[in-house]
């Protein structure tokens, strides 16, 4: 059954759309978003989001990839297939370095790119937005808001209205099942 | 007061830079004409030009399909190689093709944690040329253990043998190295193309739009996504970057910790970085020059930028010049009767011819990027491009036969000439590079669209307060 699922708002530039989202922000929606065809310097201000906790999750996983390459290599070397070679002592640390700085840049990457699909839930592959025929322009050339029917202060005209006051064109209620 | 309602629509080709800072794209493009020429590529029938060269790439990477076949059969005798020189063009070809990716790394990640904007017109396929470059690499220490079906041994995997590799090894650590790079530099063009994949998803229709959506994940440039997706380009860029530095050293250190004089110096890790981004340069500036010709994008990659890159080749150039003369300055001043004579006989001996062309080409050839008339024009830099990419194999080439065909008995002594099956399968290799490389630039967007477009005037809000004459 087709029912409304956010209202989109088309914005004419990036100056606009950052104006537009602080106003957003400040009549108190919360499931919002601005979409660009590029990211635009200072709208995670505007919007009032929190740093991305990225960061811990890159960072604690270099330091399990150090920590699972050097125990590998202990393992191997000291444990599992203990082989004198040139003299050398079974544990020799300082030559498994390259390796366990291999995996810690490894582990890291790993992190980087499933940490930033999993904060942001992709891939999802549909979305009620792709619902809208005028959103494909936001990977081109075009600037939207758009609020989602689950906010609390969602009322579908009021916020059509809202929109409309501050600067949005082309407002769209987005319909889908 | 707010300036949204007055404010129109630019028109096109008017827009300047804030600040007073030079243009990076000209031609007066627009968002929309920048995805329109960008996807356009893609979407249209290749030009005739791609269709003789991809005939041309095909044919030469089924001729290293072919030559590794042979060698899969008769076995390693099939190469020029003889008893002092057991390290021959397989390993000449490794160093040169691990190199070459060196500079896509530069771009995509030192260029971009140096807030180098210029990058965005190249780095999606300078990145690229990375992942090929090293896919080709890989190739070779794949067949030059001779019995190919064995190449597992070089993993550390349980085996029925019970045994396990030596991570004391520096070819053990080239493995992982190596794989890593090939691995992270894979994630971070991935990635980067998600964006500019949505682009192309958004353009298309039936069964094209749903391969391009599958593989855009989804992607709707909500900020909120694209919050996260910065912060992991940066850590992706933070990671590439000592990461790219480490590998040509791991590489060196194949040559430096073993005791045989010209390759045991501890000079080798910098200067085989610096001679990795220096070939990495002639690459991407050929591959770059002939793109631009073809597409016609010269908008986008402007002169500005290939005199950029050629400021880069003229300095890492120099780096290598210097490198060089360090070396015989320290064999000269260790007084090491083995040191003195590998550099001496690499100069003058046998070799010479190679060592002086390898010499004109790294350390002569770049010095005419001093003149600024010579380092934007186009011919001249095509052609320097080339001898960079001559004298950096040259360069491997010296340093690995010259030091192995003469060490320490004279009674060993050999001369290394390679065998026809050499040479078909250094052809062969670029073969297999370039076509995939083709393929990339059929499929794929060849610029990063959605960096491009930030780093025009009006993606910066700033741009519309100026306008308005607004100081806020």
């Amino acid at each position: 059954m087709n029912q409304t699922l956010g209202i989109l708002a088309r914005f004419a530039n990036p100056a606009e759309l950052i104006e537009a989202a602080k106003k957003v922000r400040d009549a108190g929606y919360e499931k919002f978003d601005c979409h660009s065809p590029f990211p635009i310097h200072g709208m995670d201000d505007a919007m009032g989001l929190k740093r991305s906790p990225l960061g811990y999750i890159v960072g604690g996983l270099t330091v399990t990839g150090a920590t699972f390459g050097m125990a590998f290599q202990y393992w191997i070397a000291a444990v599992e297939y203990p082989l004198v070679i040139a003299g050398k002592p079974f544990f020799s640390w300082q030559a498994f370095f390259i390796v366990t700085f291999a995996l810690f840049v490894l582990f890291g990457a790993f992190g980087a790119l499933f940490g930033m699909l999993g904060l942001n839930r992709l891939p999802r592959l549909h979305h009620p937005l792709f619902y809208s025929d005028q959103f494909a322009r936001v990977t081109d050339d075009a600037f939207f808001v758009s609020i989602e029917r689950d906010d609390a202060k969602f009322d579908e005209s009021k916020t059509q209205e809202f929109l409309a006051s501050i600067g949005g064109a082309d407002i769209e209620l987005v319909v889908g099942e | 007061m707010s300036i949204l309602k007055k404010h129109p629509e630019r028109d096109p080709g008017t827009a300047e830079a804030v600040g007073g800072e030079e243009l990076l794209v000209t031609g007066g493009h627009t968002f929309k004409t920048l995805t329109d020429k960008v996807s356009g590529i893609v979407e249209q029938k290749p030009p005739a030009q791609w269709w003789l060269i991809f005939v041309m790439a095909v044919s030469g990477m089924l001729l290293l399909v072919g030559v590794i076949g042979w060698l899969a059969w008769e076995g390693t005798g099939i190469w020029g190689l003889n008893n002092p020189v057991g390290w021959g063009w397989a390993i000449v070809n490794f160093v040169f093709w691990v190199g070459i990716g060196h500079a896509g790394t530069l771009i995509s990640a030192i260029l971009f944690l140096l807030r180098q904007q210029w990058r965005t017109a190249i780095n999606r396929f300078a990145e690229a040329m990375t992942i090929f470059a090293v896919i080709t690499a890989l190739v070779f220490p794949g067949i030059h253990v001779g019995r190919i079906w064995l190449a597992y041994y070089m993993f550390p995997i349980p085996n029925q043998m019970l045994i396990w590799p030596n991570f004391r090894s520096p070819l053990l650590w080239d493995i992982f190295a190596v794989g890593t790079y090939f691995t992270v530099s894979t994630l971070f063009w991935y990635v980067g193309l998600i964006p500019d994949l949505a682009t192309l998803r958004d353009r298309a229709t039936n069964v094209r739009k749903k391969v391009l959506g599958f593989f855009a994940l989804g992607w709707r440039g909500g900020n909120r996504q694209w919050q996260h997706y910065e912060k992991a380009y940066l850590m992706l860029a933070g990671l590439a970057t000592p990461l790219v530095l480490s590998v040509h050293s791991v590489v060196a250190t194949d040559f430096a910790t073993s005791l045989v004089p010209g390759w045991h110096t501890t000079i080798f890790p910098p200067y085989f970085v610096a001679g990795a981004v220096f070939s990495g340069f002639g690459m991407v500036m050929t591959l770059a020059l002939i793109a631009r010709k073809i597409y016609g994008l010269e908008d986008i990659i402007t002169v500005n930028h290939l005199e950029k890159m050629n400021k880069i080749i003229l300095v890492t150039g120099s780096m290598v010049g210097y490198a060089y003369m360090t070396e015989f300055f320290i064999a000269w001043y260790s007084q090491n009767e083995f040191e003195v004579f590998a550099f001496v006989n690499r100069a003058f001996g046998p070799y010479a011819w190679a060592y002086w062309i390898m010499f004109l080409c790294n350390v002569i050839t770049p010095q005419i990027f001093w003149f600024k008339k010579l380092r934007r024009s186009i011919p001249v830099m095509f052609v320097a491009s080339i001898f960079v990419n001559i004298g950096m194999w040259f360069e491997r080439f010296v340093i690995t036969v010259t030091s192995l065909s003469r060490d320490y008995l004279p009674s060993s002594w050999d001369y290394f000439s390679p065998s026809i099956w050499d040479i078909l399968t250094f052809v062969g290799s670029f073969g297999l590079f370039f076509t995939f490389f083709l393929l990339f630039l059929r499929f794929l967007p060849m610029v990063a669209l959605s960096e491009v477009k930030g780093v025009l005037p009006e993606a910066d809000p700033h741009f519309y307060h100026q306008k308005e004459g607004d100081t806020k």
